[in-house]
């Protein structure tokens, strides 16, 4: 069955099982190894992708639900690494071996756009999905902050 | 609940030790005149036939179906705090979610970003057409027969409903469905939605009567 998915805003044709997950579609069909394999069950939260700008888990999201659909993956959150999370990523130097931290912007991209100035209880309900084995959580949560313009009084 | 049924066993046994002659109430008389069911399945609708008085008959029958409810592939998603519970409604879910403001989760973590409209074998993440989380309004754990039987009886209570649309609700609706294909090597709720379905409607036939705040199935 072909697929039709626009993703990071270019129209896709894939001749795949529709029951692929959309990670494997991603990951090794397209090349697209931004987004992580981190337990394939919807525990992790490393494989968090935008689907019409909701996240989804694509370790768990057969490819034929993006069918006619938008996939925005870490490699279009902004053409050239400039989101305002991508930079206070980098001016908090947030992620230590870096695997969970494309499925952490991605969750945050998400909930930037719908709360611009999330408290800290929107952060880290919001967040409380994507684990980091490294346990860089305060500074995930700083860098959110930072990106909003929400004062970090801690 | 799970963990108080040892606890009331022993009440049960030190009050018979100690001779105490409290009489069994007339609901429990009725219910121990059933036959034995096996927990997996639901006792046919035609054997509460026996039970001549319609009020005590609805009330065995609403004792029946609170088996259903209050099984954890039902009440897991109908919890006491914002968070679901899942396998024999111990543990919380993981991950951990929240209910958000429309009990489909908050942005970023909504019941949809993993829950499809069907099973995931592959994975083991249970689907089913608009998953999501009863309101707090609608909360089960923790109740006993009679509190959910008041409850469900309540529009205020219970989504908005008239009895005809529980009714039709429990015996028809996808989600509720779920409860008897689980996947995964999940336990299902017991018996069937039809059965169950049939049970809900004879409830209601027989005037939609509540068990004694004692009476258990
Ligand atoms: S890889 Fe998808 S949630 Fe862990
Ligand atoms: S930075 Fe290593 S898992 Fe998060």
């Amino acid at each position: 069955m072909s697929i039709r998915v626009r993703v990071n805003g270019v129209e896709q044709e894939l001749d795949v099982d529709p029951e692929m997950p959309l990670l494997w579609a991603l990951r090794d069909v397209l090349g697209l190894t931004g987004t992580k394999y981190g337990c394939g069950q919807a525990l992790c939260g490393a494989c968090s992708v935008h689907l019409d700008g909701q996240v989804v888990r694509a370790c768990v999201t057969p490819i034929r639900r993006a069918d006619g659909r938008e996939v925005t993956t870490i490699e279009g959150l902004s053409p050239d690494g400039g989101h305002p999370l991508q930079r206070a990523w980098v001016e908090l130097g947030v992620p230590q071996c870096g695997f969970c931290q494309s499925g952490q912007l991605m969750c945050a991209a998400a909930l930037l756009a719908k709360k611009p100035q999330p408290t800290d209880a929107d952060i880290d309900q919001s967040l409380a999905g994507n684990l980091c084995r490294c346990g860089t959580y305060t500074r995930i949560r700083a860098a959110v902050k930072k990106a909003a313009g929400v004062p970090d009084s801690k | 609940m799970i963990r108080a049924l040892p606890v009331l066993a022993s009440v049960v046994l030190l009050a018979g030790a100690g001779g105490c002659r409290r009489q069994p109430d007339s609901d429990a008389a009725r219910w121990e005149s059933l036959p034995p069911v096996d927990a997996r399945d639901l006792r046919p609708l035609d054997v509460f036939q026996r039970i001549e008085d319609p009020a005590q008959r609805s009330r065995a029958l609403f004792l029946e179906t609170s088996r259903v409810y209050l099984h954890p592939r039902c009440s897991n998603c109908h919890p006491d705090g914002d968070s679901p519970y899942q396998d024999s409604g111990e543990t919380l879910h993981n991950p951990p979610v929240t209910r958000g403001p429309e009990d489909k989760g908050v942005v970023g973590m909504e019941c949809t970003g993993c829950h499809q409209e069907k099973n995931l074998e592959l994975a083991r993440v249970p689907g089913a057409p608009n998953w999501h989380v009863a309101p707090r309004s609608m909360a089960w754990v923790g109740k006993s027969p009679r509190e959910l039987c008041e409850q469900l009886k309540d529009p205020e209570r219970n989504g908005g409903k008239t009895l005809a649309q529980l009714v039709e609700h429990n015996a028809h609706d996808a989600l509720v469905g779920w409860g008897w294909a689980p996947g995964s090597g999940r336990q299902p709720a017991p018996g069937t939605q039809a059965q169950f379905g049939a049970l809900v409607a004879a409830w209601v036939a027989t005037g939609a009567q509540c068990p004694s705040e004692e009476a258990r199935p």
